[in-house]
């Protein structure tokens, strides 16, 4: 298979006005991503199925993640010129990243057996423009785990044939998955060991349950 | 809100005026055959299904968020729980990716206790779907007795190993938890040996039966480009004459070194999917007799793996396998910390169902149990 | 022939049927409340802590570190750390559990507890028949319920406890080797010391007054 840069290049001329980056990523096993515009994403992922060379007819995953808005303090090497003596020097650079979700599509080849591009979208915010492409005209198997990420996420597939929540109910409010979902306070009386439940618990039913304590005479 | 239940709708035809009525039920989520608590919405004109709309949730308990909020080790009796007649093969998917993730490394004798461990799955899989399959035709009972009486002495091997049934929680980042002895490999050997003799008599008891060819040849056909599109995997995929099969297309662990077969269908039909589980166990028994054969000693475990204070450095890694149910996934983002970042499954019978409505349309009420039998969800896994 | 199929399984059935009077292959159920199985070694249930000696108070072995607490999947172990400390096997001295509580209503049976302790101190039991119509109390297993013997260890799963002994018998060794070590030190050094004191006293008259160090400031 192509390399990503190669495929990204094609991608870009094949494709005006697309705008594409690679994203690094560390790990041993390196799997590196697509970050595809989202205005782009339906031409690109129809570019990607039916390009002969490529041919990624599978879409196997589809991932919703969330990324709030955060200071990240990145570490970078510097050679600074000390008292005529070059040396390396680590800076911490802090910026700050502005909160998005993102969706990621892992694609394989059933006919050429390849694989995976990673694909990624993302939206411009988390309140309010939360609207994606569906990539479910081009992949039928991204119906289901884009309903998903449409329930957990509140990420909006604009393009979807039946987007409705699939695993909460359709009255639920919010969207568990995100980062700073905060549990609703319904606690049950459950006489766990632990204490934050157990105090949370204790609001809610007056009446005090005790777990009995019985000593047992050992053998 | 509670389900409707019964509703009438009338029936237009093209002019819009009433011809008849349709009929709007409620299938489960309490019905025996959904394998769990799993309901579809029916629209039904007489006995033909026009519409259907599955629903599921009800076991949903967000798996992944709690695998957000757990070390990485701790995830790994929860994945047990996913799709819980296969906790073999679902420790190895998660393993895997972790192995990936981190650079482990995964000693000879592990890497061949994990390919006897998830063929056995395999096996005890696919000969209780089975069952259950035929059960949804309305074989009660025996054939599933049969199934299970053979799924226990699987399940009895895991047991002396791991310490559970189902619930094995056995596989580790970098190996497997214990070791396995002479004698149980010397009794699987047995096990293996005999269960080509059970295979046998269990096609002879349901392959050419005459109702069951009648309940399931020629209903529900999928096509190749169907089965890609909506991203079946599994023996749905094959049966549909696709080959693909991630061990084989991956490779991963030591799946390069064994002399297997891919079975693969014509029709995609009921009666494709059935013979493939039973081929694929066929298959499975050759790669155990291989693994059998050729297992080799040493240690089960990495030496650099570390149980405690495991944190991988900050990356994204998908890894995958095959499942008995298809291929399942798991997709981990490290930002360094001890937790996951991000923890995605992706189930293989959540998938499978996507289409699950173009595969009933236009077939009988009856055949929606079958279909949905064959296409083997467990709702552990699609709810997660 | 149609039907001739269904034959050929309806022979299947009636060989499975009377083969079960005759063959234990084809009939492995037993009636179970008063017939069991035979448990497997490895079997694992729910957990116990182990205490050597026959006071379990005294001889727990557990130390409150609080790490099966913290890896636990499900957060079923609650632990409260002592305030004193009381020796454990090595003779040294360390924290107890307090409170010590497992909620088996909550447990999943993954042994994750027992893998991560450093201690040998929590192991899976194999006990499962624990229906209580006590919901609350009855599943919440306080430090009392949980202690259990190593003879019963030993007798439950004997190869893992006798690994378990064997750490537990290195730990020691290597312990009391070290207290060996540093009682001979002492020992020596005492001896070292005294030797040089009465050196230093047998030296003094003779040696001429030696000049005074400068004072300290």
């Amino acid at each position: 298979m192509e390399t990503l840069e190669q495929i990204k290049l094609r991608i870009e001329s094949a494709l005006p006005l697309t705008k594409l980056d690679i994203l690094p990523n560390e790990c041993p096993a390196g799997e590196r991503s697509l970050v595809v515009d989202a205005s782009r994403g339906l031409d690109v992922a129809k570019f990607l199925r039916d390009d002969a060379q490529l041919k990624l007819d599978y879409c196997s995953n589809v991932t919703g993640i969330d990324w709030p808005e955060a200071k990240i303090k990145t570490k970078v090497k510097k050679k600074v010129v000390v008292e005529g003596v070059e040396k390396e020097v680590e800076e911490t650079i802090e910026t700050l990243r502005s909160g998005h979700l993102e969706v990621v599509y892992h694609l394989y080849s059933m006919e050429l057996k390849h694989g995976p591009i990673v694909l990624r979208m993302r939206t411009a915010n988390r309140t309010d423009q939360t609207h994606l492409p569906s990539l479910t005209p081009v992949w039928r198997g991204a119906e289901f785990q884009e309903r998903e990420i449409y329930d957990l996420y509140g990420v909006i597939f604009d393009g979807h044939p039946d987007l409705r929540r699939i695993l909460m109910w359709d009255e639920f409010v919010g969207f568990p998955m995100r980062r700073d979902y905060v549990a609703p306070d319904d606690f049950e009386y459950e006489p766990t060991p632990h204490d934050e439940v157990l105090v949370e618990a204790k609001k809610h039913y007056p009446v005090e349950v005790k777990a009995e304590v019985k000593p047992e005479v050992k053998a | 809100m509670p389900p409707k239940s019964f509703e009438v709708k009338p029936k237009l035809d093209e002019s819009g005026s009433s011809i008849g009525e349709l009929l709007e039920i409620s299938m489960g989520p309490h019905h025996p055959s959904t394998h769990g608590v799993f309901r579809m919405d029916v629209v039904l004109d007489g006995e033909k299904v026009v519409k259907l709309k599955p629903v599921c949730g009800y076991l949903h308990r967000n798996h992944e968020k709690i695998g957000e909020n757990i070390s990485y080790l701790a995830s790994m009796p929860y994945t047990d729980r996913l799709d819980y007649f296969c906790s073999m093969t679902n420790n190895w998917a998660y393993a895997l990716t972790i192995e990936k993730l981190a650079g482990l490394a995964v000693p000879e004798r592990a890497e061949y206790i994990r390919v006897i461990m998830a063929e056995l799955t395999r096996l005890q899989n696919h000969t209780s779907l089975i069952g259950f399959f035929v059960h949804d035709m309305g074989a009660l009972g025996t054939p599933l007795m049969y199934a299970f009486r053979e799924r226990e002495k699987i399940l009895d091997l895991f047991e002396e190993v791991s310490g559970a049934r189902m619930m094995c929680n056995y596989m580790r980042f970098g190996g497997v938890r214990v070791d396995v002895n002479d004698e149980w490999l010397a009794r699987t050997k047995q096990l293996v040996a005999n269960y080509g003799r059970f295979l046998d008599e269990f096609e002879t008891f349901l392959n050419e039966n005459e109702i069951l060819l009648a309940r399931t040849q020629g209903v529900s056909p999928l096509t190749k480009e169907q089965a890609i599109n909506a991203s079946l995997t599994g023996p749905l995929l094959r049966a549909a004459g696709v080959n693909y099969d991630v061990r084989k297309v991956d490779k991963y662990g030591i799946y390069s070194r064994f002399d297997f077969k891919v079975p693969l269908g014509e029709h995609g039909d009921l009666y494709d999917r059935y013979m493939m589980r039973v081929l694929e166990m066929r298959e499975s028994i050759k790669i155990l007799n291989q693994a059998l054969r050729d297992i080799p000693g040493g240690p089960v475990m990495d030496p650099k793996a570390k149980l405690r204070g495991f944190r991988p450095k900050p990356g994204e890694v998908y890894g995958r396998i095959e499942s008995p149910k298809g291929e399942l996934g798991f997709y981990i983002i490290s930002d360094g910390g001890p937790n996951p970042y991000r923890y995605r499954v992706r189930p293989p019978s959540f998938i499978n169902i996507t289409i699950l409505e173009d595969m009933c349309l236009g077939h009988r009420v009856a055949d929606v149990i079958v279909i949905l039998g064959s296409v083997d969800i467990v709702l552990g896994e699609v709810d997660r | 022939m149609l039907g001739e199929q269904i034959i050929k399984g309806m022979a299947v059935t009636a060989r499975n049927f009377f083969g079960s009077y005759v063959s234990k292959e084809r009939l492995t159920t037993v009636q179970y409340p008063e017939e069991h199985l035979a448990q497997k070694e490895n079997t694992r249930q729910f957990p116990f802590l182990v205490y050597d000696g026959d006071d379990w108070e005294k001889g727990l072995r557990c130390v409150a570190c609080q790490i099966c607490e913290k890896e636990c999947p499900p957060k079923c172990i609650y632990i409260v750390k002592s305030k004193d400390k009381k020796p454990d096997y090595k003779g040294q001295p360390q924290l107890y559990p307090a409170t010590f509580d497992i909620d088996i209503s909550v447990c999943m049976s993954c042994q994750i507890c027992v893998e991560v302790c450093p201690f040998e101190s929590i192991k899976m039991d194999t006990k499962f028949e624990l229906s209580t119509a006590d919901r609350f109390g009855g599943l919440l297993l306080t430090k009392d319920k949980l202690a259990k013997p190593n003879s019963y260890y030993q007798e439950m799963h004997p190869h893992d406890a006798a690994d378990s002994d064997a750490v537990i018998a290195a730990e020691k060794a290597k312990a009391e080797a070290k207290a060996k070590a540093a009682a001979e030190a002492k020992v020596k050094a005492d001896a070292e010391a005294k030797a040089k004191a009465a050196a230093a006293a047998a030296a003094a008259p003779i040696a001429a007054p030696a000049p005074t160090p400068p004072p300290a400031k």
